[in-house]
């Protein structure tokens, strides 16, 4: 596994799913939209990611990722996949 | 049958194939329209049940829950609600799954339950959920929900007669709506029915023991960093290249039809008729013909265009184009309505919606209109074949092709220009909108919905082609034709005419970009529809000459005009907003004239400044 430990993290084996690379498989821990580069509020970054499948337990595997620096990112959420931009995969904290 | 119809509603997540069971419920017999004071496209259509009820059925914009983050989800929300002015609430909801993606669908059924309003659940594909092993537990599901469950195939002939029969039982009994107890849910709300969603098709369904490698080895090339862009742009050029090629033939052969038809009432109708006649052959025949010659065309364009969607591939050149487009300052979303105002500028600026962010949404609604669209097909082609020489170059590349491809690149140049432009004067302290996107399976396109789809599209062309164009055209020919020129009158007719008198007027506004009086005319009737310059240049020269057809308009400009004004006018074509249509259509989508002169107003001004650069430079060049 690659990408920054996060230093606000209490386990050092999470990280977020922005900065994954491409064939990371792993599981979401948990939500966390506070510190993110996206335009959204934190409140409706959430809510977003929780409507298109992004919770706690599922299932998450890099796929394909875009040609500039290397983003978008299409992520296999358990069964589905989602194409977001690593600004807003950073809310997701995955192991 | 008297009593008055009864009323489906089919909701669901985008791509479960509501669409697709809307046209498989009710053939062609569906109506598209606005709904009252938004801009979201209304799709109602009816049909008869087999035991001979009458139901009409509406297609609900795509939605992931009754939040309405987007206007189109607003109408989901409120119709199903029963809050939407004018439009009744539901008799039956038909909840619309894919039966091989159920998760976000039971999601939102969990919350459509909780409005209490009868409901009944399709598992659409449940083809495609079989042909995987994908088995479920209907009895089980239904228990669990509380709701009647039907399968369906929406794409497959017989594939909804489960639904109409269970549809008939359901609406035989009377059915109270509850109270609704809905409210927009909390995050903790949404997380809580997700859990309890997938605790649901845990219990019932069993997974798939092939899961869909096909969609992911066509994505591993489709969506590689590299390769992914080189599909694209190979895509678009066979597009571009089709467009000119493929429709030719057909092309030709409305153009002799007109042509004949034409001749046939000159030889028909006796000699003192002259005034007639001309009006039937040179206003009505060539003029509404000139324009219907285009229908190849338009067709091949949207063929193009709805097979792709079908196919699934829109949404990933969303993501291929998400950055690239990003550095212009557009949304990956905007790729859809640009790419349909390829067609035309109205349908994408429509779409635009799909953009939730409004400076997005305005940014992409600002340069659609710089989009190639099929109505400059006519007028970049007639220009092409009078000019440029039809050589194949390195043994498969058409010439007029490579203009062609030519005069879109610099469309879609401009526009992301302008668009960077715009981002950067208008709204500089505005962060960039997040771009999230389910990206479906990979589908076999259907046919069907494909043909019912350019169907549409071309009634709609016809349609413009059969009123406004052909009014247009009646004007063209009125001030191309009266005054008359007195008795024993030098030169030619058209000279005493209004048309005459309207261009000179205009002909030292527009003489420094190398137009003459003749295109002044041209382009008047040009606002209406970009596409009746042609008809209305082939009447300003064959009055004038007399004898030319209509489709001998390109021999005849090939003689009078220079390579210069030919080309300041191709570049003429690529900005200006010769397009009364589409700029209704802004002011309508944005609710206010600004947008509208904003639009007008530098498209003239780019058309202006580059149209004068062109017929400059080419003429230093010593292009005559
Ligand atoms: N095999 C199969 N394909 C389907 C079925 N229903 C829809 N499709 C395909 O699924 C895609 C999305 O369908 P569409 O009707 O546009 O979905 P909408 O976004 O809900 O309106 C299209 O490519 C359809 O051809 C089905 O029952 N079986
Ligand atoms: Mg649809």
């Amino acid at each position: 596994m690659t990408g920054d430990p996060d230093t606000s993290q209490d386990n050092l084996q999470d990280i977020r799913l922005g900065h994954a690379d491409r064939g990371f498989v792993g599981k979401i821990i948990r939500l966390d939209a506070l510190v993110t580069g996206s335009s959204l509020s934190p409140q409706e970054l959430e809510q977003r990611l929780v409507e298109m499948g992004f919770v706690e337990g599922a299932r998450v595997e890099i796929l394909h990722e875009g040609t500039i620096r290397r983003d978008p990112i299409a992520v296999r959420v358990d069964n589905i996949t989602i194409a977001l931009r690593r600004s807003e995969a950073m809310a997701v904290i995955v192991e | 049958m008297t009593t008055a119809s009864l009323r489906l509603a089919l909701v669901g997540a985008p791509n479960t194939g509501k669409t697709s069971l809307f046209n498989s419920l009710t053939g062609s017999r569906q109506k598209v329209a606005n709904y009252p004071g938004v801009t979201v496209e209304r799709k109602s259509g009816s049909f008869v049940t087999p035991e001979g009820r009458s139901v009409t059925v509406l297609d609900l914009p795509g939605t992931y829950s009754l939040r309405g983050r987007s206007p189109d989800e607003e109408i989901t929300r409120d119709i199903v609600l029963g809050r939407f002015d004018g439009e009744a609430v539901p008799d039956l909801m038909l909840c619309v799954a894919d039966a091989t993606n159920l998760r976000l669908t039971l999601r939102l059924v969990l919350e459509l339950k909780r409005v209490g309003r009868p409901m009944m659940l399709v598992l659409n594909m449940i083809d495609i959920a079989k042909r995987r092993g994908v088995t479920i537990d209907l009895d089980r599901m239904s228990q669990e929900l509380g709701l009647p469950i039907v399968t369906s195939v929406a794409v497959r002939k017989g594939g909804v007669s489960e639904l109409l029969k269970r549809t008939d039982e359901f609406l035989a009994k009377p059915h109270e709506a509850a109270a609704s107890e809905w409210t927009t849910p909390t995050i903790a709300d949404l997380k809580a029915a997700q859990r309890e969603a997938d605790r649901i098709i845990a219990a019932v369904v069993t997974l798939p023991t092939k899961p869909d490698t096909l969609t992911n080895r066509i994505d591993s090339v489709v969506l590689h960093p590299v390769w992914g862009l080189v599909i694209l742009a190979v895509i678009l050029f066979v597009m571009f290249q089709a467009v000119f090629t493929w429709a030719q033939p057909a092309m030709e052969l409305l153009s002799d039809g007109f042509a004949a038809l034409g001749q046939l009432i000159h030889d028909v109708m006796p000699e003192g008729w002259g005034l007639l006649q001309s009006f039937l052959q040179n206003g009505l025949i060539s003029g509404v013909g000139s324009v219907i010659v285009f229908l190849p065309q338009i067709i091949i364009i949207f063929l193009f265009i709805l097979l792709l969607e079908d196919f699934g591939y829109m949404a990933r050149a969303a993501f291929l184009m998400d950055r690239i487009m990003g550095g212009a300052g557009l949304h990956g979303r905007a790729f859809i309505p640009l790419l349909s105002s390829f067609a035309c500028a109205i349908p994408g600026i429509m779409a635009t919606r799909v953009i939730d962010n409004r400076r997005d949404r305005l940014t992409t609604i600002l340069i659609a209109p710089l989009m190639t669209c099929s109505a400059r097909i006519p007028v970049y082609t007639l220009i092409i074949s009078a000019f440029v020489p039809a050589t194949t170059l390195w043994g498969f590349v058409n010439l007029q092709g490579l203009v062609m491809f030519g005069l879109y690149a610099a469309g879609i140049t401009s526009a992301l220009t302008v668009s960077a432009i715009a981002k950067f004067f208008l709204w500089r302290d505005h962060a960039p909108a997040p771009f999230m996107l389910e990206l479906p399976d990979y589908k076999m396109p259907r046919l069907k919905s494909i043909a019912i789809g350019v169907f549409t599209r071309a009634k709609m062309f016809l349609y413009r082609a059969g009123t406004t164009i052909l009014s247009m055209m009646v004007l063209i020919w009125f001030l191309a034709s009266f005054p008359q020129a007195p008795a024993g009158a030098e030169g030619p007719a058209i000279n005493y005419s209004f048309a005459a008198m309207i261009g000179h007027a205009l002909e030292p506004l527009l003489r420094p970009i190398g137009f003459n009086w003749q295109i002044a005319v041209a382009l008047i009737p040009g606002m209406a529809a970009r596409e009746v310059a042609v008809a209305a240049l082939g009447t300003v020269y064959s009055i004038e000459g007399g004898k030319e057809a209509a489709d001998q308009i390109g021999q005849v400009l090939a003689q009078k005009w220079t390579l210069a004004t030919a080309l300041s006018l191709l570049v003429w074509y690529i900005f200006a907003p010769q397009c009364a249509s589409t700029l209704a259509v802004i002011r309508r989508e944005t609710g206010g004239a600004k947008w509208m002169v904003v639009t007008f107003l530098y498209m003239l001004a780019l058309a202006y400044v580059a149209s004068f650069l062109t017929f400059n430079l080419a003429q230093a060049l010593g292009l005559h």
